[in-house]
């Protein structure tokens, strides 16, 4: 499969922390990858180096075969990397409609009349049409985090960065949330999904990475990672011989 | 599910606002036949100062851009109306509308220099800027030097054979300049364009991601901006007649007024410049002769609005009672029927 994300030996470190050390992974066209690993791993900060919020102090990040490196935040969203963030950042002031119509009509940059149908769409398949006309402070947790969701979407990703979208949702709301991924990886969208609520990650992803400290533990297929006795070692925190 | 769906920009609040303001403006515009010489002044200076405080309100309210450094402008845009007029025969309107475009260009690599800079220091950056145009203009001994010098008789005749004539065709001049500025302020927020320097305001992390360049959204707007004001400093001076690097480049004339009468009119709101500017010339006309209690007056205004509504009189009011005069916002409406 070809691949639409891969990086290269990236390394970054703030002072004596590396939150991506040598790191090598990549996505393919219309996978699923999640990843895993413990708090300050580095995986939000790898969702950043993608995104370019941060710059990488070594390596390379390929996108559909051609460096980004030198492509700023705006770019790369442009070219179809979008990203909801782990604490929701709604545009506060602006109506859930207005949010998604910012990332549709600059991120995707379609027409007014094409965008605005796009948002009313995305609005419907993220269960938040009702509230379309509701400011955006207003919300509760739960839109909040479906309207991050709803406004990457809104700017026609090719690839979607998913920090943590699950966190703080109930059972009933985790298995909407579920049915509205798969829906969207069947538009042949590719997803990097960071979660810790692993049964979540498993029914969706393809394929599961783990890092640890910027470095990469274990990849490979969901179950067979989760059995791992690394994984269980540095992710759960069981003993090995225990 | 198939149900359809339209998004509307306007209300009916808003479309009644917009027939006023209509014939607000037609009104207005017959001044010169109803009001007298004193009167004609004083609207002409609301008119200057409701376009500073829109074009103020656009850079900070809107793009988070606190300028104390416009009087930069203002006072550039004096200046360069004598210098095109003095050396080089421009007619004054002619002037005043070249010089827009030369105070956007000169912006330029002003807007180099100062975006470097964040929050108070970006604020501090601006006024410094504004400082060396007052000294650099201050040594232009043609023009006066630090001590100014009037627009000879000659160019003033030239704009129109009577007094009463030059000053209509400059109050005409400065409320057709007035409600461009509204009008582009008010089309640009609701544009595209606008709805971006919105999301920036509201969250700039969120809005790079989403593919809004910020500098060049902010470059634009303060651009924009400065030409604007360059334009309106022509037009004060045209007024006065008489121009000094002091008066041109007045940090209290030029912003610190401006920034009282958007704070308190409501900052970030289309409406606050022009509450705020009627709040302010009331408070003017009538506390004025207290001479220097007058300023303690307005200082008192602001810290009492400032506490009570922090998003200003317009902002309180609008946020109580759920109304827009002048709609941004675009809203779903579902369409029967279907």
């Amino acid at each position: 499969m070809k691949k639409i994300l891969e990086t290269k030996n990236l390394c970054k470190s703030f002072g004596a922390i590396k939150v991506a050390d040598e790191l090598n992974f990549h996505v393919a066209e219309n996978e699923a990858l999640g990843i895993i690993g413990p708090n300050g791993a580095g995986k939000t900060s790898l969702f950043n180096l993608i995104t370019g919020t941060i710059k990488q102090d070594k390596g390379n990040i390929f996108y559909q075969g051609e460096s980004i490196d030198h492509l700023n935040v705006p770019n790369r969203c442009h070219q179809g990397i979008s990203r909801s963030f782990q604490i929701p950042q709604p545009f506060g002031g602006l109506s859930v409609f207005e949010n998604t119509f910012v990332a549709a009509s600059h991120g995707a940059g379609l027409s007014t009349a094409i965008a605005n149908k796009t948002c009313i769409q995305i609005l419907e398949q993220t269960g938040l049409l009702s509230k379309a006309n509701q400011i955006a402070n207003t919300l509760t947790l739960l839109e909040r985090k479906r309207l991050e969701l709803a406004r990457a979407l809104c700017a026609k990703p090719k690839i979607l960065l998913l920090d943590e979208i699950a966190g703080g949702l109930t059972e009933s709301e985790c298995q909407l949330l579920i049915q509205t991924i798969f829906a969207i990886k069947d538009t042949g969208i590719s997803i990097i999904w960071i979660e810790h609520i692993v049964h979540a990650l498993m029914s969706v992803v393809d394929r599961l990475t783990v890092i640890n400290f910027g470095a990469k533990i274990a990849d490979g297929p969901p179950k067979e990672i989760m059995n791992s006795k690394d994984v269980k070692e540095i992710y759960i925190g069981i003993e090995a011989d225990a | 599910m198939n149900k359809e769906y339209e998004i509307l920009q306007s209300s009916k609040v808003s479309r009644a606002s917009g027939f006023i303001a209509i014939f607000l403006i037609i009104f207005l515009f017959f001044a010169p036949w109803w009001a007298g010489r004193a009167d004609i002044r004083l609207l002409s200076e609301i008119f200057l100062y409701l376009s500073l405080a829109s074009l103020w309100n656009l850079l900070a309210g809107y793009c988070g851009l606190v300028s104390v450094g416009q009087q930069a402008f203002v006072g550039l845009g004096g200046y360069l109306l004598f210098a095109l007029t003095i050396f080089s025969g421009f007619n004054p309107f002619a002037a005043i509308l070249v010089s827009g475009i030369l105070g956007a260009l000169i912006s330029l690599p002003v807007a180099f220099l100062i975006f470097r800079l964040r929050g108070a220091y970006f604020a501090i950056g601006t006024w410094v800027v504004a400082e060396v145009f007052r000294l650099s203009f201050a040594q232009i001994q043609s023009l006066g030097g630090g001590s100014g010098s009037s627009l000879p008789v000659g160019i003033v005749k030239s704009i129109a054979s009577s007094k009463a004539m030059r000053e209509s065709l400059t109050y005409w001049m400065i409320l057709g300049l007035t409600v461009f500025i509204l009008l582009s302020v008010y089309l640009i927020l609701r544009s595209r364009r606008g709805i971006a320097l919105i999301a920036i305001r509201d969250n700039e992390l969120a809005s790079q991601s989403l593919g809004i360049n910020i500098l060049r959204s902010k470059l634009f707007v303060y651009v924009v901006t400065a030409g604007l004001t360059t334009i309106l400093g022509g037009l004060i001076f045209l007024q006065k007649l008489r121009i000094s690097p002091d008066a041109a480049f007045n940090v209290n004339d030029w912003t610190a007024f401006v920034i009282f009468i958007v704070v308190i009119g409501g900052i970030g709101t289309i409406e606050g410049p022009i509450i705020g500017v009627l709040v302010f010339f009331i408070l003017r006309e009538t506390l004025a002769d207290l001479g220097s209690i007058y300023l303690i007056m307005l200082g008192f205004v602001a810290i009492f609005v400032m506490i009570r509504a922090p998003k200003g009189i317009w902002g309180f009011v609008s946020s109580k009672y759920n109304i827009e005069l002048f709609p941004l916002s675009r809203k779903l409406k579902e369409i029967k029927g279907e």
